[in-house]
């Protein structure tokens, strides 16, 4: 307790306070900007902190990482491009909103969540860390494996339509994940005798290019901006006040989410892309009107923002307590940590004390700071993005977008790979199938095999070797996890064409 | 991103300027050298880097930018470099052993050559680690290779990457015991601490910065360097115990082929130098300060592309 009081000490001076700010508002335009992702902008300001002391440096980055995993559910909002792979989500009804006219209860709505994530987070953090962090060793190499099938069920209820298409989709992104140098093994695949394929394709380049190209190639081809002025912003709209209460009305949504955010953030190696997706899925599935989801309902974009910000602090967990990062970032804190020669584990917490706790209060004050920071930013964004007309604005965020992607790994090929999968990307929309499920199979693809091959090498003595892949408890829980949520998913489609289910679906119109 | 830009916009203009100037190095350096690192920003290879930097910058009296170009265990800016460099002295890349050794013979497109470069100097190594969780029923290596003659392939030892540093030493150790392991590759050193703590596996074959980080959460049973680590004073070495086997992962820089050999040795002092003032920072972490140019470098590369390729040839 004392060194709590201590660290709050430390938190409350001006070059603090200072630190932090400039830390949220540069995490917050990095993350804004589709190609610029979390993990890249800790990388960028890695050096600056070499100079500082360590706990300024460590606000610094904290702050970095809070305001950049928020900044990413603006142009998800704006111009359906998830800034950062954890607003994937954010975009399923965020974009509909803003397309309605609703541009404002959304950011407003991104922002509480956002901000009540990033709270909660370091509450699990500060409060249930060491006991939390037992749970992060528990997922072994069976259990990712299911973590990445349960994962992929989602595919089902992403396809907004048609489960074939929606799993055509998955099937792509799944083998999207196989070009480049295989994780177990390494034997390079599908690279055609072209060493720069050995790098396969990063997810940010397929993320940026399935994304950001066909919508802008939609807005060419339709001649129309990403929104249509609608009036005053935020004037005829609902204001912060009416939309704050109603998320905390029926705060069910928002507790579920930030418990999903926390469980997954804690699985190391699974980040805030699937947390967000994950508790999307939830709200929808626990939702009374799962109908209106993806049409512009302000829940899905508080489930996908206030879990994503929940694994900011949550994903400290493993790291802080075990040194295991729970999310990319993570890894770049772990050597930042490690620089200043603070070892990860118990003695953080009380022989370095003070500092950790200075740290997890400052990640609480970076969440706090979003508040206004956020929606003076959403002001400003928001104008820009209705102000500009499509023919200025088109070319401007390719730019952006290519710039983004070349400075991911210094890579022209990457660009390259971009664009055609946008290309692809749009003709794909046309017949229907959509982004979402593609990324979601890239993403899951590569934890998927991992998980399945490293379970099979470490059963070559067993007798049947799968059984390994249901022999914990854990690995059971999620298995039946996984069977559960694929039923739940076919089940309704198999009544309805058996004809048992009368009732006829009118979801089937096409998406705006 | 400004950074980047920056980067960027310097990389752009040392082309144009190299078409122009061609090849006069009179003073080199004379503007900005960029510092490749082929690896992801947060690695050991990448942390390294920063420290350089300053001093780097301080002794040459211009700037160096480090920038990232990961993908493909190394081999995508490593097959770049070598294709597109030019050898003046202004670009300059991260190596590492073995990976430079392994991947061109183990992949039959790497895209580069394991001698197709001035490899500039290896200023620092990491020894490998045979590493156990703490309550693990091998208290000694000697424990370890009883249970494993009589259970062959029942100990799993996970570490990071297939024929990677660790992979290697690993064979090579079953094969100085006389013993079958099983070993699972991870993506890099990162999910190895989460393996050792949830018992996914019986050990790993890592390097020995992972048991200092680890500390009392785990037992380090051998190391395989030549004399016992300075961090892990108790861990004995694999020699001691009768197992020839010294190896891990270099880490090292390189210029193009053709780099004039001034420049080479320019770039050979000030990384010794760097080396010298960051040393107090980096032995603690685990590890071992290098000083290998010149021939040396011939000697240590050809030692190891000894004691590896057999093992990579008959896998492959």
């Amino acid at each position: 307790m004392e060194m709590l009081l201590e660290a709050l000490a430390s938190l409350m001076t001006f070059q603090s306070f200072i630190t932090v700010l400039v830390g949220v508002s540069a995490g917050l335009l990095i993350g804004s900007l589709p190609g610029l992702t979390a993990t890249m902008a800790l990388a960028v300001l890695l050096p600056f902190t070499f100079s500082m002391p360590p706990l300024q440096g460590l606000m610094a980055l904290g702050a970095v990482y809070m305001g950049s995993i928020y900044g990413g559910a603006f142009t998800a909002i704006l111009i359906n491009t998830p800034g950062t792979p954890s607003s994937i989500a954010t975009t399923f009804d965020g974009y509909p909103m803003a397309r309605q006219g609703r541009a404002f209860e959304a950011l407003a709505g991104a922002t509480i969540a956002s901000v009540i994530g990033g709270l909660v987070g370091v509450a699990f953090l500060l409060l249930l860390a060491p006991p939390l962090a037992r749970w992060a060793v528990a997922f072994g190499p069976a259990e990712m494996f299911w973590v990445a099938m349960l994962g992929l069920t989602l595919v089902a209820s992403l396809s907004s339509g048609s489960l074939l298409k929606g799993l055509l989709g998955g099937c792509i992104g799944m083998l999207l994940s196989t070009v480049g140098v295989s994780p177990v093994g390494g034997e390079t695949r599908f690279t055609f005798g072209f060493p720069p394929l050995q790098g396969g394709i990063e997810l940010i380049v397929a993320l940026i290019g399935l994304f950001v190209i066909p919508e802008l190639l939609t807005m060419a081809a339709e001649g129309r901006g990403a929104l249509r002025p609608s009036g005053e912003f935020g004037k005829r709209e609902a204001s912060i006040g009416q939309v704050a209460k109603r998320i905390f009305r029926r705060p069910g949504n928002l507790i579920r989410s930030c418990l999903i955010g926390q469980v997954i953030a804690i699985i190391p190696g699974a980040g805030g892309n699937v947390t967000s997706l994950v508790a999307y899925n939830e709200a929808r599935r626990f939702s009374k009107d799962p109908q209106s989801f993806g049409k512009g309902n302000i829940d899905g974009v508080v489930a996908s923002e206030s879990s994503n910000n929940v694994m900011v602090a949550g994903s400290m967990i493993p790291l802080l307590t075990l040194g295991i990062p729970g999310a990319p970032p993570d890894a770049i804190i772990l050597g930042v940590l490690m620089l200043h020669g603070l070892r990860p584990g118990i003695d953080l917490f009380t022989e370095t004390g003070v500092l950790t706790n200075g740290f997890i209060l400052s990640m609480g004050l970076a969440a706090l700071m979003l508040l206004p920071v956020g929606l003076l930013g959403a002001r400003l964004i928001y104008r820009v993005v209705i102000k500009i007309p499509y023919y200025f604005m088109v070319p401007c965020i390719a730019m952006v977008t290519i710039i983004g992607t070349f400075a991911l790994r210094n890579s022209l090929l990457d660009v390259g790979i971009m664009l055609i999968l946008g290309a692809l990307g749009y003709f794909l929309r046309l017949i229907g199938i959509h982004a979402a499920p593609i990324v979601l199979g890239l993403i899951l693809g590569g934890i998927a095999e991992q998980g399945y091959v490293q379970t099979m090498l470490a059963a070559v003595v067993d007798p049947i070797p799968w059984l390994r892949l249901v022999r914990n408890p854990l690995s059971q829980v999620l298995a039946g996890m996984v069977l559960l949520g694929a039923a739940t998913a076919l089940l309704p489609v198999w009544l309805e064409r058996s004809g048992r289910l009368q009732k006829a679906t009118s979801a089937e119109e096409e998406k705006p | 991103m400004k950074c980047r830009l920056s980067t960027l916009a310097v990389a752009v203009s040392a082309c144009t300027l190299l078409g122009a100037v061609g090849a006069v190095q009179a003073d080199y350096p004379e503007r900005a050298i960029t510092y490749i690192i082929p690896f992801n920003p947060g690695g050991e290879s990448d942390v390294t880097a920063r420290f350089q930097e300053p001093i780097l910058e301080e002794l040459l009296g211009v700037s160096v930018n480090v920038t990232h170009r990961p993908g493909g265990g190394g081999a995508v800016a490593w097959s770049e470099f070598q294709n597109n460099a030019e050898p003046d002295g202004y670009e300059i890349i991260g190596v590492n052993i073995p990976h430079i050794i392994g991947q061109p013979i183990q992949r039959s497109d790497a895209g580069f050559e394991t001698d197709n470069w001035e490899i500039i100097t290896f200023f620092h190594s990491t020894p490998n680690a045979l590493i156990v969780p703490a309550n693990s029923p091998f208290e000694t290596l000697d424990d370890l290779v009883e249970y494993a003659r009589e259970n062959p392939q029942a100990v799993t030892l996970g570490g990071s990457g297939t024929y990677s540093a660790n992979h290697l030493d690993m064979l090579r150790f079953e094969q100085e015991a006389d013993i079958d392991l099983t070993y699972i590759p991870f993506t890099g050193t990162g999910p190895l601490p989460a393996a050792l703590e949830g018992n996914h596996v019986a050990g790993v074959f890592n390097y020995t910065m992972l048991g200092v980080q680890m500390d009392d959460r785990v037992r380090v049973l051998a190391v395989a360097s030549e004399e016992r680590v300075s961090a892990l004073p108790d861990a004995p070495t694999f020699s001691e115990l009768g197992y020839d086997i010294v190896g891990g992962a270099y880490r090292g820089v390189a210029a193009p082929a053709g780099t004039p050999p001034e420049i080479v040795e320019t770039l050979a002092e000030a990384f010794a130098e760097a080396n010298r003032r960051i040393t107090e920072q980096q032995e603690p972490l685990g590890f071992v300060m290098e000083y290998i140019t010149g021939e040396q470098i011939d000697e240590v590369i050809s030692s190891l592309s000894e004691a590896y390729g057999p093992i990579l040839e008959a896998a492959d």
